[in-house]
């Protein structure tokens, strides 16, 4: 395979990753401006701040209000993350990759990237965001469903996967970490509620509300949902689950070409290193210290990815 | 030439049928236009869905379009069909001697035949070719013929496009999507198939290879990128095929081969079917500025070890000034009179003809010399009369630059319109593979279409569109 192709791959499935999270984020902080009495600025702030485009946003806004937030999130072409964008991004490079993908996954692909074109042309009223929202959740669950149906369980695949949990792996570790102060009782007094809408915020935006009660029942335990969604293997979305899944279509990859790369040793010290552990330690050595290391990890394996595959010259 | 009936490919001059058009007639009449139209729409669906479109330059919305396509096939009989076969063979064989010639030994201009500065003062002619033998001694690999037909049997080719020839992905889309929605039509008319044209290339492509490639060469097909107005092609093709499609970053010379860079390391390369013009080839042999091309990638070309098709320097056979001499040329090289007609040319070079081109302009389509895609030409009969004046100007300020043609009365096919079936004017590109082993043509083509009624433009860069064309076996 080209270089260019790995690289064209990993980043469609990061770009449709990314739309799909920053969608449900946006749900997230519309559900919670509806729970709520009165001014909902700050929540809508931290949404931004998650999303990771928070400086950006101010440079071309004087305050965050909740019409201008959804509508960067979901369509500015000012935010190369806003749904649009990352989709636009995705299908541009499935047609560089186009020799490498079945017709399915393309079809669907192009099919999320018109059907987004259509929803997302004006800005979207509050009374249409939910059906836009569950459109593009839709569209790009249809890309993932023609992936998996359709595709060889080769390279192509494991480049394509390695894109789609790097991305989820960084998201998961940015919504706790914005959100990190919220865990933070746990340090001091183990077992403290949290406040609802908080707890609410945090399991949405990952949609894993329903997983965690199955897995933990009614239990508001901020240790509980640190684990759950760092931690907990059974969790599509918890970093231990990405960088695990990450870690064994990185060993795909080495078995195929017959060759241990530096990311592939990069992935397995890190799955040692930071997610074989207790929850308890990992509030021990610092959340946030935590996190920070985590996502400055998973920055430098993405990059060394680029390498050790030559996805440029 | 204007005065005579035109010529309609499914009626004829008349009302009745023709042969090939019957069977699809019948099929036709018994056909609710309610349902054609959503047939119609359909089709436009599928290939957006597809992304079978094309790049618009300088459009930073609308960038990508679709052509648009008319479900009502161009029919051709076998017959018919075979006699253009042998005249395209003919000409396809004229042209790779005439490109080993002129940049050999030159016979035909020894022989009086051409003009000496026709070649070399052609700005298409390239004396890095000099002395050079591609591999397999073929020099147009892929050849895109334009033909108009003007009566039963009068054909005559328009262009030659022996450079790059583009738009066979159109066709076998056009099939694809004929055969979805109409597969009842296939089985009352027995259409040659065209589908083969992928394998075929790759495996004439193959038999062009160097010495130096093995059993299996490796074959990859080159773009300019994603932004090129002919990008879906590439990748089609690329994806048809199961080659590589690369770019010029996605290669190097190494080890004296044109290799690719690969997630396993550089990979050589021994056939490139590319689809970026000489210029930009190689940026220490041609244009130095160029970011698209690989550096030193004519010196593994000239050291025999790579095939490029086409070959650089065949862009010659495309040039207006050349095409007139067509008819001497497939006679110095064949021995034999040109089985197609070309139309009669004005150079613009001669001043007898300038100064009947500015004489009888109104009358006459007059073309760039370099021009393609329906740029820079003027059509005399429809032209205003500020066009006229602007071109009297360009042809009195640079002769050499243009030709000039009488005006053919083109023949029209149906297309179906709101209120039914309405005759507009069309053209035909064939397809032709060249290798070492013989030639191929691809029984069908590009049928482009004018979709305004009365206009000759075809192409689609001016709002032509495209239709199946089908080869009947008798």
């Amino acid at each position: 395979m080209l270089g260019k192709t790995a690289n064209g791959l990993f980043w469609m499935y990061r770009s449709l990753e990314r739309a799909e999270n920053i969608g449900r984020l946006i749900e997230t902080g519309q559900r919670i401006a509806l729970t709520r009495l009165g001014s909902t600025e700050e929540e809508w702030k931290s949404v931004l701040q998650t999303s990771g485009s928070f400086e950006l946003f101010m440079q071309s806004h004087d305050e965050v209000t909740k019409e201008a937030t959804i509508d960067w999130l979901l369509r500015s072409k000012d935010n190369p993350s806003s749904v649009m964008s990352s989709i636009a991004s995705a299908r541009q490079n499935a047609r560089m990759v186009r020799t490498a993908l079945t017709t399915e996954v393309w079809e669907a692909t192009n099919a999320a990237y018109m059907a987004a074109k259509e929803g997302l042309a004006r800005r979207v009223n509050e009374r249409d965001l939910p059906a836009v929202l569950r459109l593009i959740r839709q569209r790009t669950s249809m890309v993932r469903g023609a992936t998996h149906g359709t595709m060889l369980r080769n390279d192509i695949y494991d480049f394509s996967r390695l894109g789609t949990f790097i991305e989820r792996a960084d998201n998961t570790a940015r919504i706790v970490d914005v959100k990190y102060y919220v865990l933070l009782p746990a340090v001091v007094s183990v077992g403290s509620s949290m406040d609802n809408v908080q707890w609410e915020i945090l399991l949405r935006s990952v949609s894993a509300r329903g997983g965690f009660r199955m897995a933990y029942g009614a239990s508001r335990d901020s240790r509980d949902i640190a684990q759950f969604l760092i931690l907990d293997r059974r969790m599509p979305r918890s970093l231990a689950f990405c960088i695990s899944t990450m870690r064994s279509n990185m060993e795909f990859l080495t078995s195929e070409y017959g060759q241990v790369t530096t990311s592939c040793d990069m992935l397995r010290s890190m799955e040692e290193k930071y997610l074989r552990l207790d929850i308890d330690a990992v509030f021990e050595f610092g959340l946030h210290e935590y996190l920070q290391e985590i996502q400055s990890v998973i920055a430098r394996v993405g990059r060394q990815i680029e390498i050790d595959y030559r996805f440029y010259e | 030439m204007g005065d005579k009936p035109v010529f309609d490919e499914m009626t004829g001059a008349g009302d009745e049928v023709r042969g090939p058009y019957q069977a699809f007639n019948n099929w036709f009449e018994g056909e609710d236009p309610k349902d054609l139209r959503a047939k119609q729409r359909e089709a436009e669906e599928l290939f957006r869905l597809t992304g079978i479109t094309f790049n618009v330059y300088g459009r930073a919305e609308a960038e990508e379009r679709l052509i648009p396509f008319d479900i009502i096939p161009r029919i051709i009989s076998g017959h018919e069909w075979q006699r253009l076969s042998k005249g395209i063979e003919q000409r396809v064989r004229a042209l790779n001697a005439f490109l080993h010639d002129i940049y050999h030994g030159q016979e035909i201009v020894k022989a009086g035949r051409i003009p000496e500065s026709m070649i070399s003062r052609n700005e298409a002619f390239e004396p890095q070719m000099i002395g050079v033998t591609p591999p397999g001694k073929v020099y147009t690999h892929i050849v895109g013929i334009d033909l108009v037909r003007t009566g039963p049997d009068q054909f005559y080719v328009l262009e030659d496009n022996g450079r790059t020839p583009s738009g066979v992905s159109y066709m076998l889309e056009n099939r694809e999507t004929m055969l979805q929605m109409f597969p009842e039509l296939f089985a009352h008319n027995r259409v040659q198939p065209v589908q083969t044209y992928p394998m075929d290339l790759l495996q004439s492509l193959s038999e062009c290879a160097p010495a130096s490639a093995g059993e299996k060469p490796t074959v990859a097909v080159m773009t300019p990128g994603i932004f090129n107005s002919a990008f879906f092609e590439h990748a089609f093709l690329a994806d048809q095929m199961s080659v590589e499609l690369v770019e010029g970053n996605d290669l190097r010379v190494v080890d004296g081969r044109l290799a690719m860079r690969t997630t396993r390391g550089y990979k050589p390369i021994d056939v490139v079917y590319r689809r970026i013009d000489d210029a930009f080839l190689d940026p220490l042999n041609f244009n130095p500025e160029s970011a698209l091309g690989v550096p030193g990638i004519m010196d593994v070309y000239r050291s025999g070890k790579l095939t490029i098709a086409n070959a650089p320097g065949t862009g010659i056979c495309d040039d207006k000034a050349i095409y007139s001499y067509m008819p001497e040329i497939v006679e110095f090289y064949t021995g034999e009179k040109a089985l197609l007609e070309n139309v009669p040319t004005w150079r613009c070079a001669d001043p007898d003809s300038l100064a009947y081109v500015l004489d009888n302009l109104k009358d006459l389509v007059v073309k760039e010399v370099h021009g393609s895609g329906g740029y820079g030409m003027l059509i005399g009969p429809t032209a205003t009369k500020k066009d006229l004046a602007e071109f009297r100007r360009k042809l009195q300020a640079k002769p050499a630059n243009y030709i000039a043609q009488p005006t053919l009365s083109l023949s029209t096919v149906p297309i179906f319109t709101r209120a039914g079936l309405a005759p507009r004017h069309v053209d035909l590109r064939p397809f032709v593979l060249v290798s070492p082993k013989g030639i191929k043509i691809t029984p069908g083509g590009l049928t482009r279409v004018a979709l305004k009624k009365g206009s000759l433009v075809v192409n689609s860069s001016q709002g032509g569109g495209t239709k199946d064309t089908w080869v009947l076996q008798d």
